[in-house]
């Protein structure tokens, strides 16, 4: 699976939201009649090509009726470590990135058989549906990101996790030749993330491999990412390489890297500051002006249950 | 000897130099050479300027020293007030965008965020030098003045502190200004003690 990075899109070619809105309109009525027609196969056939539409996309209750970002913004201001630190270098460097071929290890207690699956195996059974989502960054900005993906629990299921699996660990691809940020070790790599096992269950928990309507591009963590919108971003770990069912608790990356600061849950909460800045507002980005941060990013009603009699300053 | 007109003209294009950076941003700003995060580009880039100005009035002095060109110092008053102006755009963008004048938020962040303070502290204490730094203030002040210029010392320390503490992981760029503020205080240490060691002789 190829997928190059698009050349600049200047603002004229960034969809109006009056016509992506008709767009995902029409999506939703297409979907109706052509959902069952999605055969296995034609979706990887699809994303081995370079960047194109994907089709078949279901709408969903979960999204949000917020104004999308656009795709430029979406697409040019990333924090993706392994490309660089800075907010431009993933679209700078994203051509260094090979996605093609691409395969997922899918391991631990499981019942189903360990193995290396292809792209296609793991995307294969699951209809894809659009997810409009609040994405908000530790660092105080946000943004709202129209994904295309699966519930991460069709796929956690599938694979008939056994009562030891307690968590889920994910990793991102390890290699160095490409990964710029990588050779300058900037983080301990690979980059790991994990949930608990009912977070990995939550219907708002999906593995996404679009957005607006396309398939990922490497520096939005191509071709295949955790989407966890009421953590903070860097749960949300991109180009997914491993899947492991773990009995114990998975040390990701920020934790490793800055334990006071980062914590395991990192759920979206504006009552716990990070120790060094407020976590009570945001910048949500094509505004000047910062807005007051929901607690779970505004999905409390979805995943507060999930923590309750959990003390979140302590379980940061 | 440096001539009266000349010293004036490069001091005007001394100015026009410094400001190309804000001239720059306000450029990039109109043609969207910014960011989609065109607040966090223009806090980080007043701020950078800012500290690259402080570091470089205080660097006046040991660059007169080593290359005997007193003139040099003619200029250090616009370097600093240059680095006052940075400072201003920096501190108005964090007081209108990230506080919308919100007193009683700022006066929070202040207290209980480390790197805020820190910044904070340099700014105020820069606030004094800008005012005192015309001919007028100079004779007043007389050998009070070069005493309260000192704080420049306690500017740049924090403004380098604020930049290392504010930044998310181990970055070389705080490292590299403190780097250079740590040269340039070192200078005068072993000035000090250099001249210290002549008297004793």
């Amino acid at each position: 699976m190829l997928i190059k990075q698009a050349p600049d899109i200047p603002s004229s070619e960034i969809t109006p939201e009056e016509l992506y809105r008709s767009r995902r309109e029409f999506i939703r009525k297409a979907s109706g009649a052509a959902g069952a027609a999605l055969v296995a196969g034609t979706l990887g056939d699809l994303l081995a090509l370079e960047q194109q539409d994907i089709p078949n996309v279901k709408s969903s209750e979960f999204s949000t009726d917020e104004a999308a970002n656009g795709y430029e913004e979406i697409t040019s201001y990333n924090n993706f470590y392994e490309f660089g630190l800075d907010k431009e270098d993933p679209k700078r460097y994203a051509d260094d990135l090979t996605v093609e071929p691409w395969s997922v290890r899918v391991e631990g207690h499981i019942n189903k058989p360990a193995a290396n699956y292809t792209l296609e195996d793991i995307l294969s059974p699951h209809p894809l549906e659009e997810r409009i989502y609040r994405l908000r960054c530790v660092e105080a900005w946000s943004m709202v990101v129209p994904w295309v993906g699966f519930p991460l629990r069709d796929l956690v299921n599938r694979f008939e996790p056994t009562s030891r699996a307690k968590y889920i660990k994910f990793e991102t691809l390890m290699r160095p030749e490409e990964f710029r940020g990588q050779r300058a070790r900037n983080l301990a790599y690979p980059y790991v993330e994990g949930l608990r096992i009912d977070e990995a269950l939550n219907p708002l928990a999906i593995l996404a491999v679009g957005i607006y309507g396309k398939t990922l591009l490497n520096q939005n963590g191509a071709p295949i990412r955790l989407v966890v919108p009421w953590k903070y971003g860097f749960k949300s770990i991109k180009s997914i390489v491993k899947i492991e069912f773990v009995e114990e608790q998975p040390l990701n990356t920020w934790n490793v890297a800055i334990p006071h600061e980062y914590g395991f849950y990192a759920n979206v909460n504006p009552e716990v500051d990070h120790p060094r800045w407020s976590q009570g507002s945001e910048r949500r980005i094509g505004n000047f002006f910062r807005q007051r941060t929901e607690k779970f990013n505004g999905y409390a009603e979805q995943v507060a249950d999930m923590y309750s009699g959990m003390d979140l300053g302590r379980y940061y | 000897m440096f001539s009266r007109r000349l010293s004036r003209n490069s001091k005007w294009m001394l100015l026009l130099l410094g400001l190309a950076p804000c001239f720059l941003l306000v450029w990039d700003s109109v043609t969207g050479g910014l960011s989609v995060n065109p607040v966090e580009d223009i806090t980080h880039r007043t701020g950078d300027w800012a500290l690259r100005f402080v570091l470089a009035a205080l660097a006046v002095t040991p660059i007169r020293w080593i290359s005997g060109w007193n003139p040099i110092i003619r200029y250090r008053r616009m370097v600093g007030l240059l680095a006052f102006f940075y400072a201003s755009l920096h501190f108005s963008t964090y007081i209108v965008f990230d506080h919308f004048f919100d007193v009683f938020s700022i006066f929070e962040d202040v207290a209980e965020r480390k790197y805020v303070t820190a910044g904070f502290v340099g700014f105020v204490l820069m606030v004094p030098l800008a005012i005192t730094s015309t001919q007028g203030w100079i004779r007043r002040l007389g050998k009070r003045w070069s005493l309260l210029h000192r704080l420049i010392y306690v500017v740049a320390i924090s403004g380098v502190i604020h930049f290392l503490w504010l930044v998310k992981l181990e970055n070389s760029e705080p490292l590299i200004y403190a780097a250079v503020l740590a040269v340039l205080l070192g200078s005068r240490l072993v000035r000090y003690y250099l001249t210290e060691a002549s008297k004793r002789v």
